[in-house]
């Protein structure tokens, strides 16, 4: 159901504003979700003002410069740094994107940093992803054949059959677009989302696939997938610039097509 | 997702900014009940139509007021902006307009053709 509101252990309280650097010419202040679990208290909006003369350029770059030189509790996923593992998913400056390729100048004016928006908060900028990850199990994301394998080759793919695949399997599964989703706020427990539907899809239309029958049986449900009414925040919000609402839109046509 | 655990729900409307199609989104969804409460005003006007000229005349009065007059403006633009937006929405069913830019433009031709219809209607009536 729809809860617009956050609940009373969730309202986000004033926090700390640590001092402006000296000397600092060009100063930007990062206003950073903190949530402390061992601390029993509500999350909390701190202060970080950051001299950019003194820092590189992506998001990322502020945020280790955080932890490094002002708090070390400051706590947030990251690891390749250059897009590709999909850990540092946060929501910054009110759209959901990876702080490493985000630039900071991109952003005017002061930059909000919080997590992934309507998850359950593990500490700080991590959210918990148990339920996501699940979801994505659910639909059988590996290739399912019934024919045997050819003895003396790979099932073999025609470039056109290929290019299918195009757009879907650069998803990385950061989750920035499933929370962009006011859809999956209010249905997530039922609702797949769209990175789990592009991932459908992406088996779906797979030439080598031979379970499509049982994968859309599998969508044919009044949550699952029909829960998309194409808010566009998904493909809006992409850090990859991919687009999960087109994919979506093919699994419903593909639904309907079937019958005739 | 919220399950039973005391961790704290992270901010979603509180921080989220909607882009257009969004907010177009919401309205589509906002018109559609403004739609359906409206239609007891249409209801309204028949029934006080097959129940004679007095109480024809009483529904003539308040639906022909200022504030009957705006409120039936603002429920056939509901009307127009749900027609077009449904139109929108029939297209992206056919498979077409999922890229951002197309999304932007069709956002903004469904205001536009919903503002201009609404008036023409206006002029006409």
């Amino acid at each position: 159901m729809a809860e617009f509101k956050l609940p009373a252990n969730s309202i986000i309280k004033d926090g700390k504003t640590w001092p402006t650097p000296t000397g600092a010419s060009r100063v930007k202040n990062f206003k950073i979700y903190r949530y402390d679990p061992d601390s029993g208290q509500n999350p909390r909006w701190d202060t970080f003002p950051i001299d950019l003369d003194d820092c590189a350029p992506m998001v990322l770059d502020a945020l280790l410069k955080i932890k490094n030189e002002i708090d070390p509790t400051l706590t947030f996923r990251r690891s390749c740094r250059e897009g590709i593992c999909g850990s540092c998913a946060m929501n910054i400056g009110g759209s959901n994107t990876l702080a490493c390729i985000k630039a900071i100048e991109d952003i005017p004016g002061d930059i909000t940093i919080s997590p992934l928006p309507h998850m359950e908060v593990v500490k700080d900028l991590v959210p918990d992803l148990t339920h996501f990850y699940a979801q994505y199990a659910s639909i059988k994301p590996w290739m399912q054949t019934s024919t045997p394998a050819p003895q003396d080759r790979e099932r073999l793919q025609s470039p056109e059959d290929r290019k299918k695949l195009d757009g879907l399997y650069e998803c990385i599964l950061c989750a920035s677009c499933s929370t962009s989703c006011p859809s999956y706020w209010w249905n997530g427990d039922r609702y797949l989302g769209p990175a789990v539907l592009l991932q459908a899809y992406r088996w779906v239309i797979d030439s080598r696939d031979e379970a499509t029958g049982e994968r859309l049986d599998n969508l044919e449900d009044p949550f699952k997938l029909y829960r998309c009414h194409t808010i566009m925040n998904c493909t809006n919000t992409c850090p990859k610039g991919l687009n999960p609402a087109q994919a979506i839109g093919q699994l419903k046509k593909m639904m309907v097509e079937r019958l005739y | 997702m919220k399950t039973t655990s005391n961790r704290p729900l992270s901010p979603h409307l509180q921080v989220y900014k909607m882009p257009l199609p969004a907010v177009l989104s919401v309205l589509h969804r906002g018109t559609g009940i403004v739609l359906s409460i409206g239609s007891l005003l249409v209801v309204y006007w028949l029934t006080a139509l097959a129940a004679g000229p007095e109480a024809y005349a009483t529904a003539s009065g308040i639906l022909g007021s200022f504030l009957g007059k705006l409120v039936l403006f603002g429920w056939t633009w509901a009307l127009f902006y749900h027609l077009c937006n449904g139109v929108r929405h029939l297209l992206w069913d056919t498979g077409f307009g999922f890229d951002i830019p197309t999304t932007y433009l069709t956002g903004k031709v469904v205001l536009g053709a919903s503002a201009v219809l609404t008036l023409l209607l206006w002029l006409v009536a």
